[in-house]
């Protein structure tokens, strides 16, 4: 990936960045009920 | 206490190599205060900070963090069934913290300035001066939380109420100390962006200092929890020992959640400073090895142990975590640090600088097990059995 101004980097890596907190919070509850769901 | 207490054996395999590690390190020491840091160090002006800050001081912090994670568990969070796992801890804490502070002796020298920073002349703007005054302040809270079991050994009582009332001020006051020094270790190498290497280097090093601390401190819990169990058993009563199993199991489970969320934050790091092309470079390879080894992999051990409770998983979990910390500080303090540095410049530890944190540590663990061979800490005294 090329980046030609600080804008064509912030765009990138801000977009990137948003998809992987959209990736973990959509895993970290997922993984909460994994760990808990053999509770008492 | 439980068992009939066996009498003790003075002439162990352990018990010698203590002596000898301990004989050692007092000649190291000798040597260190006559001949200067330069007779017993390799550091030099590219590498002034070596093993005794990496080890000693990085790892010795992050690892004593236990003490602040279980007494906030208990006290704040009101999860009183971890409550035999805190005077433990906060032991640890205690011991690892005051060894910390012991450590910079070595590395900093004239032993008579230690209080200057903090009584004479203060570097208000300075990161070094708010981790002193944080050690100082959370050293002065660990030893007065610790000091109960020794009113207890020695029969005062009227001075153990008045020190177990300000049990939970105690608490706050060191969680919030803990959460400004821990973030703070990190912190202190983000003035070096053009040493420490980038997949180490992030604006949020602080951040992963203080929630390493977190999972550091619980593996730390767990870890001294199954060495107490299975070398100072005949200590422990059987309140201790029924609940030293949920102790690990609870967190474990905790610990396992807290590594997948830095795990995630370290991939925000990468993504946010689009470092993904040094993961293809013998660097990145180290990096995946800290991360996916000594992180992700105990983090799904701690999970598998806590679910099928598997006490042999999570136990070896908590080592593997503990060696992850390990490697983890050594590789921002020493590894990656100065990495772009010809191999004759880079910092390799002299055998006098390993031999001093080895005398360190078995000083730690000698003070423990004397004290918990006197004091209620493994135990609860007899004559307050009532009051948990």
């Amino acid at each position: 990936m090329e980046f030609f101004t600080l804008h064509d980097f912030m765009t990138y890596t801000k977009g990137i960045t948003y998809l992987v907190m959209g990736a973990i919070l959509i895993f970290m509850p997922l993984y909460w009920l994994y760990l808990t769901d053999r509770d008492d | 206490m439980a068992h009939e207490e066996p009498k003790y054996q003075w002439v162990t395999p352990f018990n010698m190599i203590t002596a000898i590690v301990l004989f050692i390190g007092l000649i190291l020491t000798i040597l260190r205060f006559t001949q200067g840091i330069g007779g017993v160090t390799n550091l030099d002006n590219n590498n002034p900070w070596g093993m005794w800050i990496g080890f000693d001081l990085l790892c010795g912090v992050a690892l004593a963090a236990g003490g602040y994670v279980t007494s906030s568990a208990c006290y704040v969070f009101g999860l009183k069934r971890y409550h035999s796992a805190v005077r433990p801890a906060i032991l640890t804490a205690f011991l690892g913290y005051a060894l910390v502070v012991f450590a910079l002796h070595y590395d900093v020298g004239r032993p008579w300035k230690l209080p200057y920073p903090i009584f004479v002349s203060q570097g208000t703007s300075s990161l070094l001066f708010e981790v002193g005054l944080c050690v100082f302040l959370y050293l002065t809270v660990l030893f007065v939380e610790t000091t109960p079991a020794a009113f207890e050994w020695l029969g005062f009582k009227k001075m153990r109420t008045w020190v177990v009332r300000l049990t939970l001020v105690l608490t706050i006051f060191g969680v919030i100390l803990s959460t400004l020094h821990q973030s703070s270790l990190g912190a202190l190498f983000m003035i070096a962006p053009s040493k420490l290497h980038p997949l180490w280097y992030s604006g949020y090093l602080h951040v992963y200092f203080f929630i390493s601390s977190m999972f550091a401190g619980m593996s730390m819990v767990i870890f001294e929890g199954s060495m107490a169990h299975r070398w100072l058993h005949h200590k422990m009563d059987a309140t201790h020992l029924s609940e030293s199993t949920g102790v690990a199991l609870g967190f474990g489970k905790a610990a396992s959640f807290v590594m997948m969320g830095y795990v995630g934050i370290k991939v925000i790091g990468l993504a946010v400073d689009n470092n993904w092309h040094y993961l293809t470079t013998g660097w990145g390879a180290w990096y995946l090895l800290e991360l996916i080894g000594f992180v992700l992999f105990p983090a799904i051990l701690y999970s598998v142990g806590a679910r099928e409770k598997n006490l042999t998983f999570v136990r070896i979990a908590s080592l593997w975590t503990v060696l992850g910390i390990v490697l983890n500080r050594l590789n921002i303090s020493l590894v990656a640090f100065n990495w772009h540095l010809p191999a004759a410049d880079r910092y390799v530890p002299s055998f006098m600088e390993v031999g001093t944190t080895i005398f360190i540590v078995f000083l730690g663990i000698t003070a423990y097990r004397v004290i918990t061979a006197r004091m209620p800490i493994l135990h609860e005294h007899p004559d307050y059995k009532e009051e948990h």
